[in-house]
């Protein structure tokens, strides 16, 4: 039974359980207390100081005296006031923003975040003065050097909630703090470009950053320019994870599966064809199943690790270079989609693959870089031209004039128009194996599966283990999201600790829901929703409630290898959907 | 102050890597190594340049900018090597109520070279140091670790004139 | 090996002879006549006194009387300004500012003949044609009360049979052998001892909470004295360093720890290899190891070397450093007794703080207690710089007043000036005004009236220094050594300088004021850790005690100090100036020319300054012999 306090907060009476903080009980009163660097279990270190309240705790009988505490990592005690909104805070509060301000690069109108930005909605709550406190600015830079993330350091407000996803939350670390005082920069070591360092581009600091310090490269106007190329045929497939949180974009509380609305919208931005990438995610199933099943009876290297996740793919590339031959050759479903299109698609409608401009809606920043990696260009060309983020995409509807809300649902188009319910969980950590072994489990028992569900791999553990005894056979498996957890996984595989077959491995924590190319939310939902439980119970409803559950009932991705791939790993199939790696070390 | 990367070209040798080597062996599983480590490197290569970093970084597993995180972070650590002659002036406080701040300024006047950095040649070097306990010499500043006390600004050529050839 | 108490004892006993001279008792042992001890302080050392030491060796060798004489390098006598120092037992006679020609002579006539060299004696003042004989007749010493300080100037710190014969590691015998860990933290309750590194919380206090947590603890030590002109820890550990490795062992025996860490400055070296010294001899005598005195109880230490981050002096921080990262402070709680180094519970008490425990543990909490003050108990070492004759350390009791250290031990402020200032407590401290100069020193008195102790540093400053100049050195100091987590310590301290930089330079205005005192306190309240939270000392206590020199600054544009140079004017008082022109070629600028005024009893024209040619170096001033060159 848990030790329960009592307190109040601005008066009110309060119960709150022995250890929980000043910010979490006031939270639970219903009062936000206002906060920049806090991240629930990825940053407390009480940096910004903008979450101070005024507390009186019990000393012996009486009480002490006020003093300002920090609420983010202030426990709570029996018997304390808690003040949060007084003036003295409030002009505290409102002098932090003035100075962090102070040292700001206020180009708000046309900044990326404006509107989304935590910084600049407080400074509206709080009216702060601009320009009070003006003086020297801190040395800033613009990093464009990557394919996928920016970095502007005259944005930055040295929160370090970025720093936090790098190192503590996925592992890496590859951005830090550097120098010290006021000279205190986030950066690389030596200030290199991001995009010599071993950085997997994930993008987890991105969706963490309160301003604008953090973003995408916005491709957008590359996809505005093709679709107003009249030489052009422009077609986009969206991944799972984009219709699942599109509406976050427009006000959706998170958890709203908007699949129509968003293919509605897409078609009104004016593509060729608006397709399903679920589809290009059952292939996927179907070679990766056939592959490992090649590996286990012809030989090769096992376990074989999933290709999906271009941050995995580097990631496994510099930290584990003696595992790319345990990845699988098959490309991710975004580039089996691109090379389709412009191999496949492009003789069926007999366009040449040239004109052809192919973008990919993803949660993921990482694809990004994926689409301009060698020996993905089964064409001749490059098989994705653009990969936008779901943010982008958000953009763009936006910014084309098209009321979200108010669209009625629409279809996929054919030929990539209905992916299964074991594409769809792809966009969760566990998706892909489960899909899998859905898959195997038929293949190896030669009869059709009654139950399809495998619970073991799903939920958001960073590391699951699972093993399926399926007739004579027993299946082992391992499941990993965020490649702290990989490592974790890593390191039990090289030290024959986890004795598995098969592992599934996604960049981000909790899978591509939780994208670095996601939607953003702010700290005060991240500290109080688990975003990757809530949108994956998205995808998990939609495969519940279709009938098609199975990547190998796909009739769409049948018709493909009966029209141009022949068999699942065919020389064909290997010529169009499989890639290499490099071994870059650190 | 900014640490600024060094643009002298890196010439450390097959003997110091194997120093510093056996540095990072002596310490293997020590808790809290990394301080002693980039100390003793500086120590075998007089400063701490990205290669050495590199070397300690894929040594001890730790990230390459959590390293330099550190490395700028402690006012010891030098990514730039010191000159021939490495000038240090005190400014702490009882030096800088005598004065010590001027004799910086005679100094870097003198040799052209800003506080914090080492001439184009790399043959002086101008640091203003924290409090180096000579107070009672105040002001006082180093050359090459000798101690010089009691100055005045008119000092300054006679000292330097020893040193400039 | 001192395997038990008894074989302590015996070595104490075997060793008193060795020191016994120099401690009053005048008892010469075999050939040796006299003992010539040689400060080996940072301060004396970087005047001279290894070649010092040098010279001596070799004339002594020279005159055969090398086995007659003992040669002790000692840690810090005190009177840094006058290094180098050599004191002469047993008679006592203190050389002060020795160099090596006068070897010869004080061999010759002292040590051999017999005759003190009077002219090298230390003089009371300048001019002064009878010198003090010995220590006890100096005004610097005759207030002081050595505590922590006690050994140093009086044993050699590389020898623990000397630490041993001055009653060194009987402290550790006692508790180990006679005292429960309740009874080791109640002494220190009792003593009323609090922490002599900054904020003064009571070092029995701290031992309680570490002690009532279970499982691996540290015990560790802050040597990384870091506040600038502040110099007392590394005279302790220079001059007595197994105090310090005596008093962190009965911690780990009050607290339940076997493992103890000292955080030195890396820029210590004398004192780093005194304390590796320490160590060593520690350890192969069995002082520090396992089942010390056959008690079971193990205890070992090892050095860690700060790299030059003030903030490290912060507990946190430190900790922070010590585990291999950037010393950045973490917020409290978690306080370290309950979850420090490592995650484990830990105690940290500064040097100063541990060479106190030995005696208090011998003497009794009493004896410490009845000196000082109410709350703030015996004694505590300054190190008094800047405007004042007699620069060192000194040890008086606390709530000894400002003005006997100042013009009693100090000695006074030089060259005739006039006293303006006090700064205590370093860049976490503020300024006291001449009028609160009767003030005891204390804790809570110097909390009162808006400085603090701090380490201990005590600038003096004269009619010569600007208020608003020092307060923006104090600042520049923080900015420069903010770790950069914070918002109020990164952004506020820089925006503070900012507009102290805008008053220096002429162009504040009267609001400025207002928002120097609103950013202070702001940052005062709201930074993280204790560096933040004293920042604006130097700011909130000179705008309280020398507002007038803001707005002399402000509204009539002058530096009444003539220190910013911006607000200073030289100019030529033309009836003085003889015409001799000795000014102009000292121009770096050629801002000086000769007028066409001849004053009426000279007989060349007068020079005068072009004020928009001036760069204000004041390298002319100097160069007049006739005072006809002011500032203001």
């Amino acid at each position: 039974m848990m030790e329960m306090l009592n307190l109040k907060i601005n008066g009110i009476p309060v119960t709150a359980p022995k250890g929980a903080t000043v910010l979490d009980a006031a939270k639970e009163a219903g009062i936000d207390i206002p906060t920049l660097c806090y991240l629930k279990e990825i940053n407390e270190i009480g940096a910004c100081r903008l979450c101070l309240v005024e507390v009186r705790e019990m000393r012996g009988a009486s009480f002490g005296p006020a003093r300002m505490v920090t609420s983010c990592v202030y426990p709570v005690s029996e018997g304390m006031e808690v003040v949060t909104n007084s003036p003295k805070i409030a002009r505290s509060r409102k002098m932090n923003l003035e100075l962090l301000v102070s040292n700001h690069n206020k180009e708000c109108l046309s900044c990326v975040r404006s509107t989304t930005c935590e910084l600049q909605r407080l400074c509206q709550e709080y009216g702060v003065d601009e320009n009070r406190f003006s003086g020297a600015k801190t040395e800033s830079a613009v990093d464009d050097s990557s394919a996928a993330i920016i970095r502007d350091t005259s944005k930055c407000i040295l929160c370090r909630r970025c720093v936090a996803a790098c190192r503590n939350l996925q592992g890496i670390g590859v951005i830090g703090a550097n120098n010290r005082g006021f000279d205190t920069v986030i950066g690389t070591a030596m200030d290199v470009p991001l995009n010599t360092t071993s950085c997997i581009n994930c993008g987890q600091c991105i969706v963490a950053c309160p301003t604008g310090a953090l973003h995408e490269r916005d491709d957008t106007d590359k996809v505005f320019e093709a679709l107003a190329d009249p030489n052009k045929k422009v077609y986009i497939c969206a991944a799972p994870s984009v219709r699942a949180q599109i509406g976050e974009c427009f006000g959706y509380e998170p958890g709203t599966d908007c699949e129509g609305k968003m293919v509605a919208a897409i078609r009104r931005l004016g593509f060729d064809g608006v397709f399903d990438m679920n589809v290009t995610a059952d292939l996927t199933i179907v070679e990766e199943a056939n592959e490992l099943v090649s590996r286990l009876t012809k030989g090769g290297a096992l376990p074989m690790i999933t290709s999906c996740s271009p941050g995995w793919i580097k990631y496994c590339e510099h930290y584990y270079p003696e595992m790319t031959e345990n990845l699988s050759t098959c490309k991710s479903p975004q580039q089996m989609f691109g090379a389709l299109m412009k191999t496949w698609f492009a003789q069926k409608e007999g366009i040449d693959p040239e004109d052809i401009f192919f973008v990919s809606a993803i949660p993921c920043t990482a694809k990004k870089f994926e689409v301009g990696r060698p020996d993905q260009s089964a064409a001749g060309v490059p098989d994705v031209d653009v990969a936008i983020t779901t943010r982008e995409l958000g953009r763009m509807i936006r910014k084309a004039g098209i009321s979200f809300k108010a669209l009625k649902d629409e279809a996929f188009d054919t030929p990539f128009s209905r992916g299964s319910g074991a594409g769809i969980i792809f966009g969760a950590t566990g998706g892909v194996m489960e899909a899998a072994l859905r898959y195997a489990a038929e293949i190896i028992l030669r009869t059709k599966l009654e139950k399809v569900d495998f619970e073991e791999v799903r939920g958001v553990e960073g590391v699951k283990f699972a093993a399926y005894k399926l007739g004579d056979t027993e299946v082992k498996v391992a499941v990993a999201s965020g490649t702290k957890n990989a490592k974790k996984l890593m390191e039990m595989v090289k030290s024959g600790e986890a004795d598995v077959q098969f592992i599934e491995i996604m960049a981000c924590p909790g899978g591509c829901v939780n994208g670095g190319g996601q939607p953003y939310q702010p700290a005060s939902v991240r500290n109080s929703v688990d975003l990757r439980a809530v949108r994956a119970a998205i995808l998990y409803r939609a495969d519940a409630a279709t009938d098609l559950r199975k990547s190998q009932d796909n009739a769409e991705v049948m018709q493909l290898y009966r029209d141009f791939l022949g068999e699942p790993n065919s020389h064909k199939a290997h010529e169009v959907l499989h890639t290499s790696y490099i071994k870059r070390g650190l | 102050m900014k640490k600024k990367p060094t643009t002298v070209q890196f010439t450390g040798t097959k003997e110091q890597e194997e120093k510093l080597l056996a540095v990072i062996r002596k310490y293997d599983g020590v808790k809290g190594k990394m301080m002693p480590i980039l100390q003793e490197a500086q120590e075998i290569y007089g400063y701490l340049p990205i290669e050495v970093q590199r070397i300690i970084a894929r040594e001890t597993g730790v990230s390459l900018e959590e390293i330099y995180g550190i490395v700028s972070f402690y006012a010891q650590f030098k990514l730039n090597p010191d000159g021939k002659v490495a000038i240090a002036v005190c400014l702490g406080t009882a030096c800088y109520v005598k004065g010590s701040g001027e004799l910086v300024e005679a100094i870097s006047d003198e040799l052209k070279v800003a506080p914090g950095s080492t001439s184009a040649d790399g043959k002086f070097s101008l640091e203003a140091t924290r409090c180096i306990g000579a107070c009672g010499l105040a002001p006082v500043l180093t050359v090459n670790g000798e101690v010089y006390g009691r100055l005045t600004k008119a000092d300054i050529p006679g000292i330097l004139a020893k040193y400039k050839d | 090996m001192i395997l038990t108490v008894n074989d302590l004892n015996t070595a104490r006993d075997n060793h008193l002879a060795d020191v016994a001279m120099r401690v009053g008792c005048d008892k010469a042992v075999g050939k040796i006549r006299k003992h010539v001890l040689i400060c080996g302080g940072t301060g004396c050392t970087s005047s001279g006194s290894t070649a010092l030491r040098n010279a001596l060796e070799k004339e002594l060798a020279a005159k055969g009387i090398a086995d007659e004489i003992k040669i002790v390098t000692t840690g810090c006598f005190g009177l840094c300004a006058l290094g180098p120092i050599m004191i002469v037992y047993p008679e006592g006679t203190f050389y002060s500012m020795v160099k090596e020609e006068n070897i010869a002579e004080i061999v010759e006539s002292h040590l051999i003949g017999g005759e003190p060299v009077a002219a090298l004696e230390y003089h009371e003042r300048s001019g002064d044609h009878h010198a003090v004989s010995s220590l006890s007749e100096m005004t610097f010493y005759k207030k002081q009360q050595r505590v922590s300080l006690h050994n140093c100037g009086v044993i050699d710190p590389e020898d623990i049979n000397e630490y041993i014969a001055r009653e060194g590691y009987q402290a550790l015998a006692k508790v180990l052998t006679s005292m429960t860990r309740e009874e080791v933290v109640q002494c220190m309750l009792d003593s009323g001892l609090r922490g002599r590194g900054g904020a003064g919380f009571p070092t029995g206090m701290k031992w309680k909470f570490a002690m009532g947590s279970t499982g691996k603890k540290y015990v560790c030590c802050n040597a990384d004295e870091g506040d600038p002109g502040a110099f007392m820890d590394r005279s302790v550990l220079e001059g007595d360093p197994h105090s310090v490795l005596e008093a962190m062992a009965i911690a780990g025996y009050a607290i339940g720890s076997d493992e103890g860490y000292i955080y030195v400055r890396a820029e210590y070296p004398i004192a780093i290899h005194r304390l590796e010294i320490a160590i060593r001899q520690a350890r192969e005598a069995g002082l520090l190891g396992k089942n010390i005195f056959g008690t079971g109880f193990d205890f070992d230490i090892s050095l860690r070397f700060g790299a030059g981050a003030f903030v490290c002096g912060e507990e946190t921080a430190l900790m922070t450093s010590i585990e291999g990262n950037r010393g950045e402070p973490r917020p409290r709680p978690p306080f370290p007794a309950v979850k420090g180094l490592f995650g484990k519970p830990t105690i940290l008490n500064n040097v100063e703080t541990y060479a106190n425990i030995p005696q208090i543990i011998l003497k009794g909490a009493q004896w410490f207690a009845s000196m000082g003050t109410e709350k703030s108990k015996g004694t505590k070492v300054f190190a008094l710089g800047g405007k004042i004759t007699n620069t060192g350390l000194v040890e008086v009791p606390m709530g000894t007043t400002l003005r006997e250290v100042i013009e009693e031990i100090g000695g006074g402020i030089p060259n005739g000036k006039k006293f303006k200032a006090a700064q205590t407590g370093g860049p976490s401290g503020g300024c006291i005004p001449a009028h609160l100069i009767d003030t005891p020193i204390d804790y809570d008195n110097l909390i009162a009236i808006g400085s603090m102790m701090g380490s201990g540093g005590l600038i003096v400053m004269d009619e010569d220094n600007c208020m608003v100049d020092i307060a923006r050195f104090f600042l520049e100091f923080t900015v420069d050594e903010s770790c950069g987590k914070c918002t109020p310590c990164r952004i506020g301290t820089r925006r503070l300088l900012e507009i102290l930089d805008k008053i220096i330079a002429g162009n504040g205005e009267l609001e400025d004021l207002d928002r120097l005192e609103e950013l202070a306190n702001y940052i005062k309240s709201a930074s993280l850790c204790g560096l933040g939270q004293t920042a604006p000392n130097p700011v909130l206590s000179t705008l309280r005690y020398f507002r007038d020199e803001y707005i002399a600054h402000i509204v009539d544009k002058k530096c009444p100090a003539g220190v910013c140079k911006k607000l200073t004017r030289y100019s030529i008082v033309k009836d003085n100036c003889i015409g001799c022109g000795a000014c102009a070629r000292q121009c770096p600028v050629g801002a000086i020319s000769r007028t066409d005024y001849i004053a009426p009893d000279k007989k060349l024209a007068a020079m005068a300054i072009d004020p928009a040619k001036c760069v204000k170096c004041g390298a002319c001033m100097p160069t007049c012999k006739f005072k006809a060159i002011v500032k203001a």
